[in-house]
């Protein structure tokens, strides 16, 4: 039962629901992934990796893998160009050098159980693999942590010795716990002081994966003219070439990145793992392609996650309801290297709210665990629970109306975020009104089985959405189609919202564009496929090449009518004169005529864009838990959430709805789970478990659209903001059935249980 | 005390018949269907995911029973029939799930898609009208990490109507 969503606007392709460009090949299996890639004379790699969550790695002998028939390679760090302690901008802001390639082939320590230490090329995969493990590696094994309890321990070495004497880990006391920022504003200790209610809590989160379904994979050789060809499966292809030229140590113009087909990223596949491993392989080799994909267990032990954590957070309100305080410190692990993306938790915890007075301090914490990457929303769905956990307790506490509470004090149109910037046009109030017009949020929670109790719970989140840089190029075919050539790669429907942006400001339909996602040679520059960017960012490029092609085509007409270009209009896919009411050509004539009026007609869009207003989603959940057993069920499921411009609807509520998945399997059952020897001990699709279809039910949404002020089509960008809310949407639920509030995740059956017999 | 390894044949001779078109082809006996299908045949459809049959993105169909292909040896197919995803579309056009997973947009990444098809026309070659509950149970095999899996079940019912 999910709403029918209704376009509420005059356009004829935007809002519409065309069949996406790709999906033929990808319904028929000729669609090219990563791992699909077959080039004469490739060979295939494997990668060894570290068994200890924390070790000096004393040496390695690579001469037993060498030695075996079919073995072309064995590459360590010593193979990479040697880096210092640098630092380079790698497109997600300043990062060490020396870090980012140890994160490929660790140097003088392995850094988490899954940490690659060496690689071997040989003529198939199952040699390369046999071979990888005949490479011996001695290791001193020292002390690791896995929490941040754990690691920020006076014995606890530091797992990074570069941060022994910064500036951070000096204020906090330990190397593994470096003080990033502290946002303040008003006066948070007067304000809770004086508060008539206030409430506080400590909130624990375990990693997560990603879980996209594909595993990394790359392929590289080195061309004649000793240029690197690179094909993998990735988020970002400039981003990729912009790393492997920094971590190899070139000009990132010798390197070229075609991005095949990717198979799920949700920001895990942005930062590269394999592809400098198979440049020197490929090097090592004689220059031959080499392709390695990775085992699902490496994906797990050596790549992702999202960032657990420990989080403290205190809010004051008065008795008349207003929310006038909120203080907390964020200390989210970070994995073996920095960059547990707790900046992005500090610009979102307090984002849905008008809060006079806050603070909010930042750490990143390091723990023997693979170094974190982006998980859609990053950083937003744990200080969520947080927050939308102790707005329930408070309205509780108080005896306030938990919709009308948030509703009073919802951040809107001039509201300061926590980090600084004020909000521009923005739909929290909107996307709250609509969730309590829902079916849902007014129906009976219905019987459950015998000896089982239901609860529901509602819960809103908040997702900062970024602009960046695209580029589209546009030609124009003499049957009036159009080719549209971009540099984003699509992970789930974008050849189609851009190309439906493109048709649209053209006047032609959805499937007389024709989109192509191409290598870095052949467009410009283009971000990442990340921060809900796409139809926003590359939109608007397609956007601007749009016009640019109707400009060109009204110099076209006024020559086929000798009259002046300015005399030219473009309405409703027609060219006509505004002084004569006679001349008029539609837009698939005057494309047939382009060779009588000087040739091909192309045009690009490029834009670098600001960030996109933010987007707010509202979530409500039922949930049916048999107390002896502690299973819960989801029963109903209902997003809310503001779109901007719905461009494809269909695409927006798979967003939608992927994203609440991907938020109940991190609320009720998805983690690390650590051995105390600090090797993750779930690391398969078993173990960790990830919800089936049968674990979920049919996830209902409401599209709500205000559109973007800076937006020609109003587009807010959609993708990670449904993950935000369903971890505290879930856990309000379990609160509401039980009677019990659990403040650490996975809330599972196990903690259920023992919440109950306590 | 030392163990005698009897080497074993470095290839296996397989006949088969793969998407209706006869094979024939030698395979190292440790290999598995899914590079069988995907290394010797040619075939990559057929989608790896985890190598330890728990996501599905390699399922075909084995003599009509759908199967994790990173389960199965390549040996194992001689003398047997295999379906994969490359052999759904006929002259005639798409099948109908293929159709109806297009027009109710049941993909995203698509890397999950062909397992789903596959697995989804096991179901409705045995039983042409399942319920959405016997569609979620029966693709539980399955993992998609996009969709949230309702635009998939609406697919397959589509098709389960279109093909009664």
């Amino acid at each position: 039962m999910v709403a029918t969503f209704e376009p509420k606007s005059e356009y004829k392709v935007i809002g519409t629901r065309p069949i996406r460009h790709d999906g033929l090949d990808k319904v028929t299996g000729r669609a090219v992934y990563g791992a699909d890639i077959k080039l004469p004379s490739m060979i295939w790699g494997a990668v060894l990796r570290s068994p200890h969550a924390h070790a000096r790695i004393l040496s390695i002998d690579t001469s037993a893998a060498e030695a075996m028939d079919g073995v072309h390679a064995v590459v360590t760090n010593a193979d990479l160009p040697q880096a210092e302690n640098e630092m380079v901008d790698l497109g997600e802001g300043a990062t060490n050098l020396k870090w980012a390639v140890d994160n490929i082939l660790a140097s003088d320590k392995a850094l988490y159980a899954g940490h690659a230490v060496a690689a071997v090329a040989a003529a198939d995969r199952y040699t390369a693999e046999e071979a990888a493990r005949a490479i011996k590696v001695d290791y001193e094994v020292l002390r690791s942590a896995t929490n941040v309890d754990d690691t920020i321990a006076d014995d606890m070495p530091a797992i990074l010795e570069e941060f022994v004497d910064s500036p951070g880990a000096q204020e906090s006391g330990h190397a593994n716990h470096v003080k990033e920022f502290t946002h303040e504003f008003g006066d948070p200790d007067a304000a809770i002081a004086g508060a008539d209610h206030v409430v506080e809590g400590e909130f624990n989160l375990q990693m997560v994966h990603q879980g996209y379904i594909e595993p990394h994979n790359a392929t590289a050789v080195w061309d004649e003219n000793d240029r690197l060809k690179v094909w993998t499966s990735t988020q970002g292809a400039f981003t990729v070439r912009q790393q492997i030229a920094a971590v190899l140590k070139i000009d990132e113009s010798r390197v070229r990145v075609t991005p095949l087909e990717i198979g799920g990223g949700f920001g895990g596949k942005i930062p590269i793992y394999l592809e400098p491993v198979a440049a020197v392989l490929s090097r090592k080799a004689g220059n031959v392609p080499v392709k390695l994909v990775m085992e699902r267990r490496s994906v797990f032990e050596g790549t992702g996650p999202a960032a657990g954590g420990k989080i403290n957070l205190k809010l004051g309100a008065t008795k008349d309801g207003q929310l006038v305080a909120a203080d907390s410190t964020l200390r989210m692990e970070a994995g073996g290297y920095p960059g547990s993306l707790v900046g992005a938790s500090g610009m979102c915890i307090y984002a849905c709210y008008n809060i006079p007075n806050m603070r909010i301090v930042g750490y990143d914490v390091l723990v023997n665990k693979p170094k974190v990457a982006a998980y859609r929303a990053p950083g937003s769905p744990q200080v969520a629970f947080a927050i939308e956990t102790l707005i329930d307790d408070l309205c509780e506490q108080a005896g306030f109306d938990k919709w009308q509470f948030r509703r009073d004090n919802a951040a809107k149109e001039g509201t300061r975020r926590g980090d600084g910037p004020i909000f521009p046009r923005i739909g929290m109030e909107e996307v709250l009104d609509a969730a309590k017009e829902t079916d849902h949020f007014n129906a009976d929670l219905g019987e459950p089985a015998p000896g089982n109790v239901r609860g529901r719970g509602f819960a809103s989140g908040y997702w900062f959405n970024v602009g960046l840089q695209s580029s589209v190029n546009l030609s124009l075919n003499n049957d009036g189609t159009v080719e549209l050539v971009e540099g984003s790669t699509d992970i789930g429907g974008t050849r189609a919202s851009i190309a439906m942006q493109a048709a649209e400001t053209l006047g032609i339909t959805a499937e007389d564009v024709n989109p192509t996602v191409v290598d870095t040679d052949t467009v410009g520059f283009t971000a990442v496929t990340g921060g809900s960017r796409v139809t926003y960012a590359t939109g608007y490029a397609a956007y601007n090449a749009a016009i640019e092609m109707i400009d060109k085509l009204k110099v076209r007409a006024s020559m086929l009518w000798s009259i002046d270009a300015d005399d030219v209009q473009f309405e409703d896919g027609v060219f006509s004169s505004k002084s004569d009411p006679e001349l008029s050509i539609g837009f698939k004539d005057l494309a047939g005529k382009l060779g009588d009026t000087g040739g091909p007609v192309t045009s690009t869009g490029s834009v670098d864009l600001e960030a996109a207003g933010g987007a707010y989603g509202t979530h409500i959940c039922d949930v049916e838990i048999d107390p002896e057993t502690g299973k819960t069920d989801v029963v109903r499921y209902t997003i809310v959430q503001d779109a901007g411009r719905a461009i494809h609807p269909s695409y927006v509520e798979g967003q939608m709805q992927g994203g609440v998945a991907q938020g109940i399997g991190w609320a009720l059952n998805e983690e690390y789970y650590m051995s105390d020897d600090g090797v993750m001990s779930n690391s398969s699709y078993l173990d960790y478990r990830m919800p089936t279809s049968l674990d979920l039910p049919s996830i209902e949404t409401v599209i709500v659209e205000v559109p973007n002020p800076v937006h020609p089509y109003g587009v807010r960008g959609v993708g990670e903001v449904p993950i935000v809310p369903p971890v505290p949407t879930v856990g309000n639920a379990i609160k509401d059935a039980i009677g019990i509030r659990l403040r650490e995740t996975p809330m599972n059956a196990g903690r259920i249980v023992s919440a109950l017999g306590s | 005390m030392t163990t005698q390894i009897t080497p074993g044949p470095s290839r296996v001779h397989v006949r088969t018949t793969i998407n209706g078109q006869a094979h024939e082809f030698l395979v190292p006996p440790y290999m598995s269907l899914l590079d069988t299908l995907r290394e010797i045949v040619g075939l990559t459809g057929t989608k790896e995911g985890c190598l330890d049959g728990n996501c599905g993105a390699c399922t075909v169909s084995l003599d009509g029973r759908i199967v994790d292909s990173c389960l199965v040896l390549g040996a194992e197919i001689n003398g047997k029939s295999v379906e994969t995803v490359e052999g759904m579309a006929t002259a005639d056009g798409l099948h109908p799930l293929q159709q109806a997973f297009l027009e109710e947009a049941a993909l995203q990444c698509g890397i999950c898609t062909p397992g789903f098809l596959v697995a989804a026309k096991g179901l409705l070659d045995n039983e042409p009208a399942p319920d959405e509950h016997r569609i979620r149970h029966w693709l539980a095999g399955n993992l998609c990490r996009c969709t949230g899996y309702d635009k998939i079940v609406r697919a397959v019912q589509k098709a389960s109507a279109e093909m009664a």
